[in-house]
């Protein structure tokens, strides 16, 4: 086909639009299935980014065993509100996160809920990767390179939304487990398998980064990361009457405080 | 903020560039050039110092405390310690230390935790945040160049189900711990006003920074 003209380089590059790959987003999302909002798949070394109405679900699923997902979240419309991990963890009492944990902001509210996901393979301790971290280990760690680091790729997830590197505190990652032993040290457990899902609930309307690179303690000498799998689908945020509504005194009041945000807001 | 007078000095000797009471409940900052010491001393003992380094020269670069406990390999503080930069770069070492180990993984208190951590009748209590945001302001930075601090002397175990609290403190009067910059870094204190946890013994009290160097 020749793209010596307009015609012809027009009749190529519309050509090429029914290509499929395995790491895609597929649109409108729900031709793979009713009710999906989001439907993508992200290559080991990339990442993603979405703005999320409240009560929407997001599920991860790590397809061959070796993703491995650290999440960064906002307040949609206030972005400078954002998840805090210390608060996260210290409110809650709770250092591993899976199943009915919620992960806090600074601003002492709950941006979204872990509806689904082993405690044992998450991460709220070691963030992601740095462009240095990555040079020292694999020989490269920019976003284009061969084994990209998670921050270099927050930076440009971040740039869609209009925020900086100012803007990204440490994260939480999931699917590759990490624990401290009673000395402090870190222990890693790695993944669950293949298969494995995580799912976080929006509490509050979000803007959600995504990156999928190697955990920062990966002992495997290796860059090794693989595909993760997102779908979102509407469903209904914590209400009073929720089993995870009043898990904790702590965790009520943060989604107390998140209820009286959003009604202010005239969010309801 | 008043000089100090009282002993213990600096852990690290050599001419001191300052010396300074940081008043209980109150926030602090300097710039610690490169190659000098930063010696923060625990006055009346088991005084959490909430604490948050920055680049002098670029302060999009700062603390993290995920890349320093990443590459230590563990989530306590103490003597050896490379204090990172959110580009994975030291910016301080911890040269010398009296406690044994010190949290960066608790966080500072703020008006908003607190409600969830004590309940809504704290709201209008002093917390670090606002200390931070205070003394930040001073330097051009706000709200998001807020990130997860350290707490020196404060104690944060991790149990083997995953709790972890802020329990007794291990500290006591007079302790010391040293930071020697790297690069030049603006260090932002708060001296921790906390008083509906251990961290501060119930009784926020003054800490003493000395820095000493060329």
């Amino acid at each position: 086909m020749s793209t010596a003209t307009t015609a012809g380089a027009r009749e190529h590059a519309r050509a090429q639009g029914t290509t499929v790959v395995e790491c895609m987003p597929t649109v409108p999302a729900d031709r793979l299935g009713d009710g999906l909002i989001w439907a993508e798949t992200v290559p080991g070394g990339g990442y993603a980014s979405r703005r999320l109405a409240r009560g929407v679900t997001l599920r991860l699923t790590d397809l061959y065993g070796d993703a491995c997902v650290s999440v960064l979240l906002f307040n949609a419309d206030e972005p400078w509100e954002r998840l805090n991990v210390a608060d996260t963890v210290k409110v809650l009492w709770q250092a591993y996160i899976g199943e009915g944990h919620l992960l806090l902001s600074d601003q002492g509210r709950a941006l979204a809920s872990v509806t689904a996901g082993a405690p044992g393979r998450s991460d709220a301790f070691c963030g992601t990767s740095t462009r240095k971290a990555n040079t020292d280990r694999y020989g490269d760690g920019s976003p284009h390179g061969p084994t990209p680091a998670g921050r270099e790729l927050f930076t440009l997830a971040a740039a869609k939304h209009g925020l900086t590197r100012r803007d990204l505190p440490p994260s939480i990652s999931f699917f590759q487990g990490v624990r401290v032993d009673d000395d402090g040290r870190f222990r890693w457990l790695g993944s669950a398998g293949a298969g494995a899902g995580v799912e976080l609930r929006a509490e509050m309307p979000l803007i959600v980064l995504l990156v999928n690179v190697p955990h920062p303690l990966d002992p495997r000498p290796a860059y090794t990361s693989s595909a993760v799998q997102l779908r979102a689908w509407k469903s209904s945020p914590a209400a009073p009457g929720d089993p995870l509504w009043s898990r904790s005194p702590e965790g009520e009041r943060a989604l107390l405080n998140t209820a009286d945000y959003l009604t202010a807001r005239g969010i309801g | 903020m008043t000089a100090a007078t009282s002993t213990p000095p600096a852990l690290v000797t050599g001419p001191i560039v300052l010396d300074e009471t940081v008043a209980a409940r109150a926030p602090w900052s300097a710039i610690v050039r490169r190659g000098q010491t930063l010696t923060i001393v625990d006055l009346h003992g088991n005084q959490a110092v909430d604490c948050l380094l920055y680049n002098a020269a670029d302060t999009a670069e700062r603390y993290s405390a995920p890349d320093t406990l990443a590459a230590q390999g563990g989530i306590f503080l103490t003597t050896g310690s490379v204090l990172r930069s959110s580009e994975a770069r030291p910016l301080m070492t911890v040269v010398a230390d009296e406690v044994g180990r010190h949290d960066t993984v608790g966080g500072a208190c703020s008006r908003e935790s607190n409600t969830l951590r004590y309940g809504h009748h704290t709201k209008h209590q002093h917390a670090c945040v606002e200390n931070f945001l205070i003394e930040g302001a001073r330097w051009g930075l706000g709200k998001r160049d807020l990130v997860s601090n350290i707490n020196w002397y404060m104690n944060v175990p991790v149990d083997p189900d995953g709790s972890l609290g802020i329990v007794d403190g291990i500290s006591a009067p007079g302790l010391r711990v040293a930071l020697r910059a790297e690069i030049d870094v603006l260090v932002l204190v708060s001296n921790c006003p906390q008083i509906n946890n251990p961290c501060n013994g119930f009784d926020p009290t003054p800490v003493r920074m000395i820095i000493t160097g060329e």
